[in-house]
């Protein structure tokens, strides 16, 4: 069948918010031996403004839904919801990176470009209506990212973190990649939809158990990404080693971009044998959220101890990936957007205290922060409060309403076992709070810069969005409805 | 805007405004926050006008408005007889923590007063949620601020009595949730009103199994707070290193949030779960009463055996309710406002020795009733009233509650007394200790008498203590209204083992055995 090759301008529409940024990632590379030493601003200014063009440009879009470049894109809510949440974070890590940059002197454009490369993968991997555009945007968006990982290339830790990050991430990818070649032979196609009505053809039955082997060697590729278990030893090395603001971008940008694909795929393509996969993702889920919160425990540095929550926060998404109901999505969608706002403010309170070459990093640096700074402190003791589930926050009514996901689908045990892991997560959290607030202020506190005025916005703009999640849910809550129906 | 919202929402204004006030002023903010929490208070005061000529059981002042469209969650609050007077003790104490922190307080002063206020707001939401899920919000609102309470201001181990008391707690409450959760997926609403009618004629259908989990998953969540026996061991810790507004508020309303929870939650969705469970539960109780008092006795510090003596108290609350009959709740709601006044005084009274000594031991106290005379006399107005001596308000609420548990197996207010005697024994030993003898030398010089400020704490609290133990008629109505209402549909066609039937039987005479 000779599909139609000449896309219409309708296509480019929807393409709009990934042109916007690969132009304006190009465009600061190419532009920056002209200017002269105001460098970094203007990288930070022709950054924003492409971000808030490309995010205007997805809402524009979700006002035309539908598929675009003979199928291989699909614009929908649910691919709104998370080009609009992966654009949002790179906005946010712009203006948390420039202080940093500045004290580091090492702000250039390519930092800049590839967060607007490596947004641009997320936004295709969340649009993806097939498996080879989904594999496109997850390479351009890890590569983006490895390299990002490793940016300061004089420090020993940058390289070890980007080494350790690229070459597990290129195996993961190769697993994913061999899933997808086995959908393709047995399925004849690899559009997400084409092969779930192949699965569901009476017929063939016989296949089901290449298909589920593909399901598997898939689920190996997307675990690794959103670092769950058994696939998660990459991520506290790896957050611990890049420089702070790249893990601010890390931990929320590519987790809540693999999230999406994994749930598109899963949902779609493999819901015919979601009996198969439920057991691999619930005890993943299970696994996730134990190693996540009891390794946490025992941290000393403060990037590592959330490195280590956001595999435990990653449990509790699998929970509703390991649900497979609508609300499941719905439940997935929201607490991605919770947790890419507290742990954006979490790590931008880091990058802002680490000083020059990160110096202060350990969860002691922080002591009497609630009294020198106490706005900082404030601001952080809120995103705390939403890491442990305290209601009026947004980490609350996410997992709420992921463990109701879960009740709904029977699983009673997962849900019960995922609280009481969050109770037990508490511990922690509250240790930096008992650091901050009940100990006198240490030379590491005393010596603090005032904040930034990117920082400053970074902070307050993920606390009012944390509140607001938390007060008023269903801003987001019902936008994430009507999306996640989309996708079956 | 009813007065009950104004209620709940004051306190959360004032916070408000003590964060926008500046933090070198701190004469500034004491003053404003007494104005306020004891505005608020008055303003409370009006809540008892519904039932000022009647003592109507139903829900008053009622505000149900969707708050969150899916799933439906709505801001349902109103007000019954049980939860008017914990209500009212909580604006009452209030005030009266904010005079207590006066000048015992002088490290970042804003922060303090505005967890204070903070703390009330979600106390009094507490009283007042009749959705599940506002319930379990202000439940979890009115752990932070008690944390920071702790392990800011408290004593040498506030730390780890915090982190201590915020995870215990947590961890009931994220069972409940699991619960609160399933209970949503069976009846389709978080709205307790509509939940407990479908429960009560049928229409919400759960098997005996999923009705006993649901009940010991609530239950753990409440006896956790309570505490019962042996889910108690938080809040010694707690009590003892909290500063002396933390250990009142804790004391006198935070404990009482569990009872109220088994109350008003509880026994009421899950009347078989609860009958089936109540031997067990009320041996526990009884435990905890002599086994409070027995470890009371033989403390060194006196906050810890006053936090002792609460564990063996709200034990008798614990037994009134799975008594199953009239006197027995109402000896047990009672019983929560007795103990919210006179274990507030104790430590309040506590917390004025300490201010002057600087010392919670015992041991370095005697005789104190010679430099301190009047200090000495509502200390003893206030110990006898936590013994339980007629005429004073623990009476009463001891009284209900062993004429209750009698009503059901004659034994258990045996056990049970045995925890008043012991009570008298700890508290007469430890007010002679302190008290009676010969004062040294130095404990004369730093023991100067009640000033103007503590007189205005303590009085209230005195005068509340003789009026209800005498007029206890200004209280008890509108608690029986609302317990009967609690009582009627789960008391049908139960057996009662009486001894002394016929009210008009000749003394000692005639003894009619009913079954």
């Amino acid at each position: 069948m000779l599909a139609n090759y000449i896309p219409a301008a309708v296509d480019y529409l929807r393409l709009l918010p990934e042109i916007i940024m690969t132009v304006a990632g190009t465009l600061i590379m190419v532009v920056e031996p002209a200017l002269g030493e105001n460098k970094r601003t203007a990288f930070t200014s022709i950054s924003l403004i492409a971000f808030f063009a490309a995010l205007a440009a997805a809402v524009r879009a979700n006002s035309i839904p539908g598929t675009s470049f003979s199928n291989m894109l699909i614009v929908d809510g649910f691919a709104t919801f998370f080009r609009v949440l992966v654009i949002s974070v790179g906005i946010l890590s712009v203006l948390a990176s420039s202080q940093y940059l500045r004290i580091e002197h090492a702000a250039s454009a390519e930092y800049y470009a590839l967060l607007l490369f490596s947004v641009t993968g997320q936004c295709i991997m969340a649009a993806a209506n097939e498996l080879i555009m989904i594999f496109i945007g997850l390479e351009i968006s890890s590569i983006a990212t490895y390299i990002l990982a490793g940016y300061l290339r004089d420090d020993k830790r940058n390289n070890e973190a980007a080494l350790k990050y690229f070459l597990l991430g290129s195996f993961a990818t190769a697993f994913l990649l061999y899933g997808i070649a086995f959908i393709y032979g047995t399925t004849g196609s690899t559009n997400l939809a084409d092969i779930r009505n192949y699965m569901l053809t009476p017929g063939t039955e016989s296949n089901v158990i290449l298909a589920s082997t593909a399901a598997a060697l898939m689920f190996v590729g997307f675990a690794f990404k959103v670092s769950a278990a058994p696939f998660q030893i990459w991520a506290p090395d790896v957050y611990q080693g890049a420089p702070a603001p790249v893990t601010l971008f890390m931990s929320a940008g590519p987790k809540a971009a693999a999230f999406a694909v994994f749930l598109r795929v899963f949902m779609t393509a493999f819901l015919p044998i979601a009996t198969r996969w439920e057991p691999f993702v619930w005890s993943s889920a299970l696994l996730t959220m134990i190693i996540g919160n009891f390794a946490a425990l025992t941290q000393t540095n403060i990037k590592r101890m959330l490195a280590y929550s956001s595999i435990a926060h990653a449990g509790y998404v699998m929970v509703a990936v390991a649900a497979h109901n609508q609300i499941g999505i719905a439940a997935a969608m929201f607490y991605l957007a919770a947790y890419a706002l507290m742990n954006i403010g979490a790590f931008a309170v880091v990058t802002h205290f680490s000083r020059k070459g990160e110096a202060y990093v350990k969860i002691e640096d922080l002591a009497g922060l609630g009294w020198k700074q106490p706005v900082t402190a404030g601001l952080f003791a809120i995103f705390l409060l939403s890491l442990i589930g305290v209601p009026l926050t947004g980490g609350f009514f996410g997992k709420f309403y992921i463990f109701k996901a879960a009740l709904d689908a029977n699983l009673v045990w997962l849900a019960v076992l995922g609280l009481l892991n969050s109770a037990v997560a508490a511990y922690y959290y509250l240790r930096v709070l008992v650091v901050m607030y009940m100990q006198e202020p240490g030379q590491a506190t005393v010596s603090v810069q005032p904040l930034s005025p990117g920082i400053t916005t970074t902070l307050w703009a993920s606390a009012l969005g944390t509140l607001i999640l938390g007060i008023f849910p269903s801003i987001l809550l019902n936008f994430a409805q009507t999306s996640s129906a989309l996708v079956k | 805007m009813t007065l009950l919202n104004t209620v709940i929402f004051l306190p959360l204004l004032a916070f408000l405004i003590i964060l926008v006030l500046p933090k070198d002023n701190a004469g500034l903010i004491r003053r404003f926050s007494l104005v306020a929490s004891a505005a608020i208070f008055l303003v409370s005061l009006g809540l008892i006008g519904p039932y000022w000529f009647q003592s109507p059981g139903k829900f008053v002042l009622e505000t149900d408005v969707p708050w969150i469209a899916s799933p439906s969650i709505h801001y349902h609050v109103a007000l019954d007889g049980i939860s008017l007077w914990l209500v009212i003790l909580t604006t009452l104490l209030t005030p009266i923590c904010v005079l207590v922190s006066w000048s015992y307080i002088d490290k970042y002063v804003k922060q303090f007063f505005a967890f204070l206020l903070l703390l009330e707001f979600g106390l009094v939401g507490v009283f007042c949620a009749f959705d599940f899920f506002l319930f379990y919000v202000f439940w979890e609102i009115s752990l932070v601020p008690m944390y920071f309470l702790i392990g800011i201001w408290g004593h040498e181990r506030r730390i780890y009595s915090a982190v201590k008391f915020f995870l215990y707690t947590m961890a009931g409450s994220v069972l409940m949730l699991v619960a609160i959760i399933y209970l949503y997926n069976a009846a389709g609403t978080f709205d307790y009103t509509r939940i407990l009618s479908g429960l009560q004629n049928g229409s919400i259908a759960l098997s005996s199994q999923e009705q006993l989990l649901l009940f010991l998953a609530f239950f753990i969540a409440f006896a956790i707070k309570v505490p019962l026996f042996p889910l108690h061991t938080w809040l010694p810790d707690a009590h003892v290193e909290a500063p002396t507004a933390g250990s009142v508020m804790l004391a006198s309303v935070m404990l009482k949030m569990g009872t109220y929870g088994l109350l008003r939650f509880c026994v009421p969705m899950f009347p078989n779960a609860a009958r089936t469970c109540s031997g067990w539960i009320v041996t526990l109780a009884i435990i905890g009463i002599v086994y409070g008092a027995l470890v009371a006795m033989v403390q060194p510090n006196m906050k810890k055996l006053v936090a002792y003596s609460s564990v063996s108290h709200l034990g008798f609350v614990v037994l009134g309710i799975f008594t199953f009959t009239q006197q027995g709740f109402d000896g047990a709601v009672y019983q929560m406002l007795n103990h919210g006044i006179s274990t507030g005084a104790l430590f309040i009274l506590v917390g004025f020795l300490y201010e002057r000594r600087h010392s919670l031991e015992i041991a370095s106290y005697g005789g104190v009733s010679t430099p301190a005379p009047r200090l000495s006399t509502v200390f003893m107005i206030t110990m006898l009233a936590s013994i339980g001596l007629p005429m004073l308000n623990n009476f009463i609420g001891e009284y209900l509650v062993l004429q209750g548990a009698a009503m059901v197996y004659f034994r258990w207010s045996v056990f049970a007394a045995l925890g008043v005697i012991l009570s008298a024994c700890y508290m007469l030993w430890l007010y002679q200790r302190v008290f009676f003898g010969k004062p040294s030398e130095e404990l004369s010089h730093h023991m100067p008498d009640l000033n103007f400020r503590e007189y205005a704490i303590i009085v209230p609290l005195i005068a509340l203590m003789l009026w209800m133990g005498t007029f206890t008629q200004s209280f008890i109505p509108p608690i029986s209204a609302s317990n009967a209402l609690i009582l009627g549909p789960i008391d049908a066609g139960r057996d009662i083992h009486v001894r002394n039937l016929q009210p008009h039987a000749v003394a000692g005479k005639e003894l009619a055995n009913a079954r």
